[in-house]
């Protein structure tokens, strides 16, 4: 009985249990892993026959002569084991009495930035490990760096291996000084340094005897007092980004989602974002039923009062403090993909609820992690930092990252390889976009078009040099002429000795050789022409760039097929030659990829249809259209 | 400021939500467990007043505990679900058992090609499963969102970061999505939840009599008369009760007196085991799990 009354209380204290998620930012080297797996160990989240396990993986594998090696509790995957070294993001649990805590640990090595973000992304806190025998390291600084980027508030700097500078007080201050004058710098001012060893388990849970001279709390009382970082979204404005428009029935039309910042009672106007609607909250459906208020964190749906247009990716608001609504922003872009990032490339982003197509317009700058130097570039690699304009295709709702995680921060899509390739943080909404408005002209493209009496199309022919785009391009123009149709060819070549003279050959100024041509070739089908494009245009992506532009149905794909083989012996310019003679670089086919169109419109295989006979079939495709 | 049971709810939902809004044709993935309890309590809430826009499914092994198939067929009509409940034909046709055909063909054959095949042959796009983090060192890395070739196959190189609380849920033709919704949770975090919301679970998690037999140090059932007996061995009446629920021959029972969710969590908090070593088929080599997950095993 009595059992069952502490079991209460025990049920009771375990209600009021919160949850403090951190990451800890440091090498193997640092004893990194033998500090989480000592946490899980002391407070008692392992059972016996991991434990057992242990003992045995101890022996085997471990590093400390047989005794317990902490560390193995925490290296993952077979293959990193056996590498000494862990490779990706884990995430760990305990729990004392007044906490839960959810720890991602993530590598310190520098090619692993991309992991370190994504394990930021969720942390209230950053627990950043500093061997006590080699004081600051330049990795100590990319992660304070990337902490600070992320947006944490809190750090802790854990001194660790104590033990091996005899538990010395100058020792620690010295690294405490100069942590904090560089922390300043960063904007870090919350910072609580902690000397310990991992391994002897000093300041780890209880404050140790070792070092007097040390009156702060250990890493542990220290977690489980940290404020938790929600504390400012709750008391910012209302923001509810739609995740799923509820309609189980005719009579009930709920929007739901988690509630990203501040709260919302029963009655309270809002306003719904982009299209600036407003209404009042009629009802809060929460986890637990009926409720009248909605809190930050929590995941509800709401109805409102009047039937208005709601879909998902919209962000409902409370009205008189709605968040700004641009398309074009200036933002922190982390690169995770292992192609590189390419300025005018189209890629998704998603934010929130809501998934739309964005490109890098311009790269100010990238960020040398080590150093904090701004250097000029003209893509960003594999983990590499940069400082970007950004142009969507539709204006969203959002709050400036550094305010609210959840409405400033978006991930970046191939659209191709549907990979997450990146992660950024908005700053701000770019003037520019606010003050340039479309100018309302009043004969549109529909008039040119009818007064030319054609319908508007964007041929598109692709293939690799030397394939007979232009020869093919050309035939197919003097047809449309002679049937009295209204025609423009721009041709790669041509265009290079004009608009795109400024533009080389690498895979940046390819991508923006196509952007330009992609755009013009736009312009004119809204002047109602028949345009012809004839472009190696080796990426996909740009392919449906211009494909996008156009508008779906007024874009033909025509890939001028023909083995690399027979292009190289036409070889009509002498490109190929001079190109294996390694005279000409990035040449497409030879040392630069070509990506073949998945499903074009039309294929023609050269090897076996005359330019001629192909050329009519492509009038014949138009026309028939 | 919320619990941190109410911060895991809200994720979980948020979870579950972002499913329906993306995929095309999900399932969950219901093992009749306490996770699938879980999982299915939050699905309940994640759509009132209406009901989750998607079956359940259960990939049966015709070797689960009698009880667990009645609780699974209740539960069902109770909440006015749809259960899609699949059998490998090639396991009936060759009469796979774990007695002759040892743990390992036993699970590849029932439970992870039925799987596959269950979910080609309904062409599910995005299947929810109840797995843990906290359950193994392998699954420590496990994405919320896991992304599966055409073949099921798993690789390790193509699973994508999550940031925040975005997850990317485009796919390929073909390709689908494994989601755990419960990445979070801890074993504590299930039970203490359970506790709170009352969420009815399998009798078999709670302790009593029940006939069983002692091999090689763990205690079997005899659910049922296909267990064969070894020579000298006769089924006892003990106290006993489940922390992990699967195929009854490869499942191990526990003595306990715990026969009440506030026993077995006060029998938690002194336990010294963890939930994994009941199941007999993870207790091989160290790194099995990732392995079977490779071979498309969920």
């Amino acid at each position: 009985m009595n059992a069952m009354t502490n079991l209460d209380q025990y049920l009771q204290q375990q209600q009021r249990k919160d949850l403090l998620r951190f990451i800890t930012c440091g090498s193997v080297d640092d004893g990194k892993s033998t500090l989480i797996g000592r946490l899980l160990y002391e407070t008692k989240v392992l059972f016996e026959d991991q434990l057992g396990q242990l003992e045995v993986d101890s022996k085997k594998l471990g590093t400390q002569g047989g005794e317990l090696d902490f560390a193995l509790l925490v290296d993952g995957l077979a293959a990193e084991r056996e590498q000494g070294i862990t490779i990706d993001v884990a995430y760990r649990f305990f729990a004392t009495d007044k906490r839960k805590f959810i720890v991602a640990d993530t590598p310190g090595h520098e090619q692993y930035t991309r992991n370190m973000v994504t394990g930021a992304s969720t942390a209230d806190l950053a627990v950043i490990l500093i061997d006590a025998r080699q004081g600051l390291l330049a990795q100590t600084r990319r992660h304070s760096f990337l902490v600070s980027l992320l947006g944490i508030r809190q750090v802790v700097v854990a001194v660790n291996k104590m033990d091996l500078m005899d538990y010395s007080e100058s020792v620690f201050r010295d690294i405490e000084a100069e942590y904090r004058a560089f922390a300043a710098k960063l904007g870090l001012t919350d910072i609580r340094c902690i000397p310990l060893s991992a391994l002897k388990g000093d300041n780890l849970l209880e404050r140790s005897e070792a070092m007097p001279w040390y009156q702060g709390p250990s890493l542990l009382q220290h977690l489980e007092s940290a404020p938790l970082d929600d504390g400012r979204a709750s008391r910012a404005p209302f923001r509810l980004p739609v995740q799923w428009v509820n309609r189980p029935n005719l009579d009930f039309r709920g929007f739901a989602g988690n509630v990203a910042a501040g709260s919302l009672r029963v009655g309270e106007s809002i306003r719904v974002l982009p299209s600036g609607k407003q209404s009042r909250v009629a009802g809060i459906l929460g986890m637990a039923g009926e409720q009248q208020e909605a809190l930050c964190g929590q995941a509800v749906t709401l109805t409102l009062e009047d039937e208005i247009d709601i879909s998902r990716g919209d962000l409902i608001a409370l009205a008189d403090a709605p968040p700004a609504v641009a398309d074009q922003f200036e933002a922190t872009l982390v690169w995770m993909g292992e192609e590189p990032m390419l300025p005018g490339r189209p890629y998704l982003m998603k934010i929130g609820c809501r998934t739309l197509a964005m490109s890098c317009a311009t790269l100010k700058h990238k960020v040398d992690v080590n150093s904090l130097e701004q250097l000029a570039a003209r893509t960003l690699q594999l983990n590499e930092i940069g400082v970007c304009n950004l142009g969507l295709d539709q204006p969203i709702p959002f709050d400036p990252y550094a305010d609210n995680r959840d409405t400033g921060g978006f991930i970046v899509i191939d659209r191709l390889s549907n990979q997450t390739v990146g992660a950024g943080m908005l700053h701000f909404a770019l003037r520019r976009a606010q003050n340039v408005h479309w100018q309302a002209i009043d004969v549109d493209a529909a008039a040119r078009a009818a007064l030319k009496g054609q319908t508007p199309r964007m041929l598109w022919f692709t293939g690799l040099s030397g394939a007979g785009k232009s020869t093919i391009a050309n035939l197919v123009e003097r047809k449309l002429n002679a049937l009295g149709r209204h025609t423009y060819l721009l041709d790669g070549d041509n265009v290079r000795h004009g608009l795109n003279r400024d533009l080389g050959f690498s895979e940046a100024d390819r991508v923006e050789n196509i952007r330009r041509v992609a755009e013009v070739g736009r312009l004119m089908l809204d002047a109602g022409l028949i345009t012809l494009v004839s472009f190696i245009s080796p990426f996909r992506a740009e392919r449906e760039l211009a494909r996008s532009l156009a508008g779906d149905g007024a874009f033909l794909e025509i890939f001028v097929d023909t083995p690399l083989a027979l292009a190289e012996q036409r070889d009509p310019k002498g490109l190929y030659q001079k190109a294996r003679r390694g005279e000409l670089k990035n040449f497409t086919g030879i040392d630069s990829p070509y990506e073949p169109p998945l499903a074009p419109d039309l294929r023609i295989d050269t090897s076996r249809e005359s330019a001629e006979t192909a050329a009519e079939r492509i009038v014949e495709y138009l026309l028939a259209r | 400021m919320l619990t941190h049971l109410q911060r895991l709810e809200a994720e979980s939902v948020q979870i579950i939500r972002e499913v329906v809004a993306e995929c095309e044709n999900p399932v969950m993935l219901y093992s009749i467990g306490k996770d699938s309890a879980v999982m299915l309590h939050l699905a309940m809430k994640a759509f009132a007043p209406g009901k989750p826009p998607f079956p359940l499914l259960h990939v049966d092994t015709t070797w689960k505990f009698r009880e667990m198939i009645a609780f699974r067929d209740q539960t069902a009509q109770r909440l006015g679900l749809e259960l899609l409940v699949h059998v490998n034909p090639e396991g009936v046709e060759r009469g796979i058992n774990p007695f002759e055909h040892g743990s390992a063909l036993h699970t590849d054959v029932w439970k992870t090609q039925g799987l596959k095949q269950a979910l080609d042959l309904h062409g599910f796009d995005a299947a929810f499963g109840g797995a843990r983090r906290d359950e193994e060192k392998s699954r420590a890395k496990e994405r919320v969102f896991s992304i599966r070739s055409a073949q099921h196959r798993w690789d390790p190189k193509q699973q994508r970061p999550e940031l925040w609380h975005l997850y990317n849920t485009r796919k390929r033709k073909g390709e689908s999505l494994r989601v755990f919704p419960l990445s979070n949770w801890t074993e504590l975090d299930i039970w203490q939840y359970i506790y709170l919301e009352r969420i009815p679970i399998v009798p078999l998690y709670l302790a009593a009599e029940r006939p069983v037999v002692r091999r090689d140090g763990t205690l079997i059932m005899v659910d049922d008369e296909r267990l064969p007996l070894l020579p000298g061995e006769t089924p006892e009446m003990r106290k006993v009760r489940f922390r992990t629920l699967g195929c009854y021959p490869l499942t191990g029972a526990i003595d306990s007196e715990a026969d009440s969710l506030e026993a077995i969590i006060q029998e938690m908090l002194v336990s010294r085991t963890s939930e994994r070593q009941g199941r007999l088929i993870d207790s091989d080599s160290a790194g099995s799990m990732e392995k079977k997950k490779q071979e498309g095993y969920f």
